[in-house]
């Protein structure tokens, strides 16, 4: 074992508003310094409003077929004072459905993105921790869980379950916990050798303190950091198994949009404001996922700074 | 009166992935980092455990903690073998040894306050909460931080290496132990800190009439703190004697160029060459005989049949050398 | 002429919480031929200024004021290229843990190559033969040139990171730290092979280290700092057996000593001050135990004796605070006023 003898530099002494409250400012703190993670988080301040103010935002019911006066059906009318964005073909605002979609997307995103964040954290805590043959069995089911292909199997889910945004949840779940379970279980792995973690066996610790206390709350960051892309990612995935006709029926949400429009081919009659929108929102999100991830990597991992 | 701690033909081996042909043929390679060392420290005794890095000196410390279990061999603590503890007996043994670490910035939690990490050994040792206050307090004017409140809300990034080290310090002395391993203590500190840490070790050595084992490549800091030194070589002790006869008088070829090789705080010092050749000890494959035989100047037939064993020399002072016949 | 004179150097570093001033009015001379060592401890500036003088800084340094006059030319003046050319070639930079900044994927013989085709104009024989007299000039086998960075050991990396600084035959090295992770025997064998090489090659050496012991092996001159300025500098005789200033004073009391009987080791109590607000007189002052008033204005780097300088008002009076300073009181009392 190399020990490094060099003398480490400590800071001097600072100001007691550090520590705890301070971290926590300095969360808060951090979209003013920086214009990605403003950017990313006044757009997710932004949907949110949205979806929570869906009832009031919108215009009409968005699948209510609406008619013009006169009586004739409100098919396919381009954006303007009544409808903002028009009407689809089959006399629904447009508007409406972006509006209330929100809801469906943030749902979907943010259940998705916990589901598969806290499955992965606890895979990763445990087999990262514990070693031996239960980190065998954890990352075996784990190779298993990447190796299966992702969208055969919504689709068989949505077979033999009825397609609603849950399934949706379920599948990205059980499919994509690995990605942040390795990275986490990685770190696991680092933090078990830390001296403080040592310290706590030497002082007499059981190993549920030292996972909870320890280690657990310094890989709140990661988990904090996959949680973001995690969002923007389900979110792009339900959108395509929307599209591709296995998503919910039952709610609308961008990918639902996506999929009527591109039935109704909207694309060869231009009705460019039909699928524009949703797909902007897409982008959008995950944009502002990956803005704030990377605004918020320097603060977790300061080393990136220089 | 027995000693408190004794090691007896302790071995620590830690196997290495094997390539193809090594499990064709059924070997085991392993890095042999501690490879037969039988040693013990009495009550209230320091001592010092010298060697470079890849010694072996660091495994046989957290050994001594069981923090990790020998391949071999047996350690005793106050006459009861430790590797039969558990449950009640391995916490009643947490509450008597205990660790100092090299490095005060990890050794604590960054996100503990001081307070909390101060109050963790008595809660895993389940001390009762009434006592907790005072104990730290005690501990803390131990270690020369009388004014515990200034300290008590503190985060490590807010205090200097010295003050954290002095906490790591205190933090061990909480439980009150009869023994602590000290892993390079102050390598890790400023030169004008190191001498106040030592210091207070020295004091506390004095006021609690703990037992230590001090691990570290600093000869001068060994010197200055125990009172008894082994010197370890590739898994072995080489010499365990009084400090001051080792320092001055050593008789491994091993523990004299490790002296030589000092440089002294004064221009007018020796230059010569060390006794040693160059080479690094393999510890996946150490030398027949006397590990040390390719780099001793004084290396003979003897040396690479027979295994030179430790033996006495003078009053305490023990060396493994064929020389010394 | 000295081959190297740094003149009232003052860098900064630009940091969130302001800026900090790691050099601060910093200077001292090396002559040709001579091995100084730059000691002081973390945060006194010595790496800083190290790299100032290869310009090798990270982004966030600034060059506040000063000259850097390498053989009689102002380094920081010149333009980007020109210092170009002279790194390697004229000034060499070993950096901490040098023996890590190998690339563990390629030969060390290649890398060794690269340098002195990429720097030195040469081609791959010319190259390849000076590379192999490098390594016998370090001490290494030549047949290991075609070894990779993993299978050598630690020092044997940092002998090879010396002898790729050596390549293209500079007058000067400068090295940061270059024993400090380092085994104490092999320590003693680097320092050797620094010690041979320099009197060979009548290179001249600049030695960054914490480690006054390694500095009184080796070193032919000290340059001691603090808070970012040069207290005391003179030859190393000199400094360490009569030193002028009080923080060296304590400084010898602190390292303890194998040769001499043990004595007690005293700590100097407190800490530097902050590097982004110092104290505007004697930046030691606060933990000094021979402060008058005087010391609220900062005293200069003023030349004692030939070749020795020392930046204290007091210094007049060395001799009698030198008795002071040796006994351990003198220094415990300063422990209430830090504390």
């Amino acid at each position: 074992m190399t020990l490094a003898r060099q003398p480490i530099a400590g800071p001097g002494l600072e100001e007691a508003s550090r520590g705890r409250l301070g971290r926590m400012r300095r969360y808060l703190v951090l979209p003013t310094q920086d214009p990605f993670a403003l950017v990313g988080v006044a757009i997710y301040i932004l949907f949110i409003l949205v979806a929570l103010l869906a009832p009031w935002l919108a215009t009409h019911d968005p699948l209510e077929i609406l008619f013009l006066e006169g009586g004739k059906l409100a098919r396919s009318v381009p954006p303007g004072a009544e409808h903002y964005l028009g009407t689809t073909n089959l006399g629904r605002d447009i508007y409406s459905q972006l509006v209330y979609g929100t809801q469906g997307a943030l749902v979907v995103g943010l259940s998705a993105a916990v589901a598969v964040v806290t499955a992965g954290t606890v895979v990763g805590l445990v087999a990262g921790y514990f070693g031996g043959w239960i980190d065998n069995v954890l990352m075996r089911l784990a190779d298993i869980a990447l190796g299966i292909p992702f969208l055969p199997f919504v689709v068989v889910l949505a077979a033999f379950l009825r397609p609603s945004m849950w399934n949706v949840v379920l599948a990205i779940a059980l499919l994509l916990w690995p990605n942040s379970g390795r990275v986490i279980r990685s770190q696991v792995l680092s933090l078990r050798e830390r001296a403080f973690v040592e310290a706590a066996v030497v002082s007499g610790a059981s190993n549920a303190k030292i996972l909870f206390v320890h280690i657990a709350p310094n890989i709140l960051p990661l988990t904090l950091l996959y949680g973001s892309i995690a969002v923007g990612w389900a979110i792009l995935t339900e959108a395509s198994i929307s599209f591709l006709g296995f998503g919910p029926s039952d709610t609308i949400t961008w990918g639902y949009m996506l999929q009527d429009a591109y039935a109704s081919q909207a694309l060869s009659r231009g009705h460019y404001y039909w699928f524009v929108p949703p797909g902007v929102c897409i982008v959008l999100i995950v944009l502002a996922g990956f803005f704030i991830t990377r605004g918020y990597e320097e603060i977790f991992f300061p080393k990136l700074r220089d | 009166m027995s000693a408190l701690v004794e090691a007896q033909d302790l071995v620590k081996h830690f196997p290495v992935s094997r390539k193809i042909g090594q499990v064709l043929r059924g070997e085991h390679p392993a890095v042999k980092a501690v490879d037969g060392v039988s040693f013990a420290i009495g009550r209230g005794e320091n001592v010092g455990i010298l060697g470079e890095s890849g010694c072996g000196k660091t495994t046989l410390g957290r050994l001594l903690l069981r923090l990790i279990t020998p391949t071999a061999g047996e350690i005793r603590f106050d006459g009861q073998p430790l590797a039969e503890h558990s449950g009640d007996a391995l916490l009643s043994f947490r509450r008597r040894a205990q660790l100092v670490f090299q490095n005060p910035f990890d050794a604590l939690n960054p996100r503990f306050t001081m307070a909390t990490s101060l109050a963790e050994p008595l809660r895993n040792t389940r001390v009762p909460a009434k006592e907790h206050q005072d104990r730290i307090r005690t501990a803390m004017r131990r270690v020369h931080l009388p004014d515990v409140e200034t300290y008590a809300d503190k985060y490590p990034h807010q205090l200097s290496g010295g003050q954290l080290q002095r906490v790591v310090l205190a933090r061990a002395l909480v439980v009150e132990p009869e023994f602590i391993v000290a892993d390079e203590p102050v390598s890790m500190l400023d030169v004008s800190v190191r001498a106040g840490i030592l210091n207070v070790m020295k004091e506390i050595g004095e006021q609690m009439g703990l037992a230590a084992a001090y691990i570290s490549h600093d000869l001068a800091l060994v010197r200055y703190v125990c009172e008894r030194t082994l010197t370890m070589y590739c898994g072995v002790v080489v010499e365990d004697g009084p400090t001051e006869e080792v320092v001055h008088r050593p008789q491994h070829p091993y523990t004299q160029a490790l002296v030589k090789a000092v440089p002294v705080p004064h221009v007018h010092q020796s230059r010569e060459p060390l006794p040693i050749k160059g080479g690094v000890p393999d510890a996946r494959n150490p030398l027949s005989g006397c590990r040390f035989r390719d780099r001793c100047p004084y290396a003979f037939q003897r040396c690479a049949e027979e295994v030179p064993p430790l033996r006495e020399i003078g009053r305490g002072h023990r060396a493994a050398c064929h020389l010394l016949d | 002429m000295p081959i190297l004179e740094i003149e009232d150097l003052c860098v900064h570093y630009v940091t969130p919480q302001g800026v900090a001033r790691a050099v601060d009015g910093a200077s001292f001379v090396v002559e040709p031929g001579q091995i100084v060592g730059l000691v002081g401890e973390s945060g006194c500036g010595k790496t800083t200024l190290a790299r100032a003088i290869p310009r090798v800084m990270p982004k966030s340094a600034r060059v506040a004021g000063g000259r850097i006059l390498f053989e009689g030319e102002d380094l920081l003046a010149l333009p980007a290229r020109r210092m170009n050319a002279h790194r390697w070639k004229k000034i060499a930079f070993i950096p901490q843990s040098a023996m890590n900044s190998l690339d563990p994927v390629y030969r060390v013989g290649r890398q060794m190559s690269e340098v002195l085709i990429e720097r030195g104009g040469m081609d791959k024989r010319t190259a390849r033969a000076r590379s192999a007299e490098l390594f016998a000039m370090v001490g290494i086998e030549t047949g290991r040139l075609d070894d990779y960075p993993h299978q050598f050991s630690g020092g044997m990396r940092q002998r090879v990171a010396i002898a790729l600084a050596l390549a293209l035959k500079p007058k000067l090295v400068i090295a940061d730290e270059p024993v400090t992770a380092l085994d104490v025997v092999v320590q003693r064998q680097v320092l050797d092979v620094l010690r041979a090489l320099q009197a060979e090659l009548s290179l001249s050496v600049i030695l960054v280290t914490h480690d006054i012991s390694v500095v009184a092996y080796l070193c032919d001159a000290v340059v001691v700092m603090y808070a970012g300025q040069v207290a005391e500098s003179g030859s190393c005789d000199d400094v360490l057996a009569r030193p002028d200033h009080p923080y060296t004073m304590g400084l010898c009391n602190a390292f303890p000593d194998l040769a001499r009987s043990q004595g007690k080791l005293v700590p100097i109590e407190g800490a530097p001050p902050s590097l982004l607000d110092p104290p505007r007189g004697c930046r030691f002052a606060p933990r000094c135990p021979f402060r008058v008033e005087r010391c609220d204005e900062p005293p200069p780097l003023t030349r004692m004796r030939p070749g020795h300088r020392a930046a204290c008002w007091r210094s007049g009076e060395a001799a009698a605070l030198r008795i002071r300073a040796s006994r351990t009181d003198t220094w415990e009392q300063i422990g209430a006023r830090v504390a």
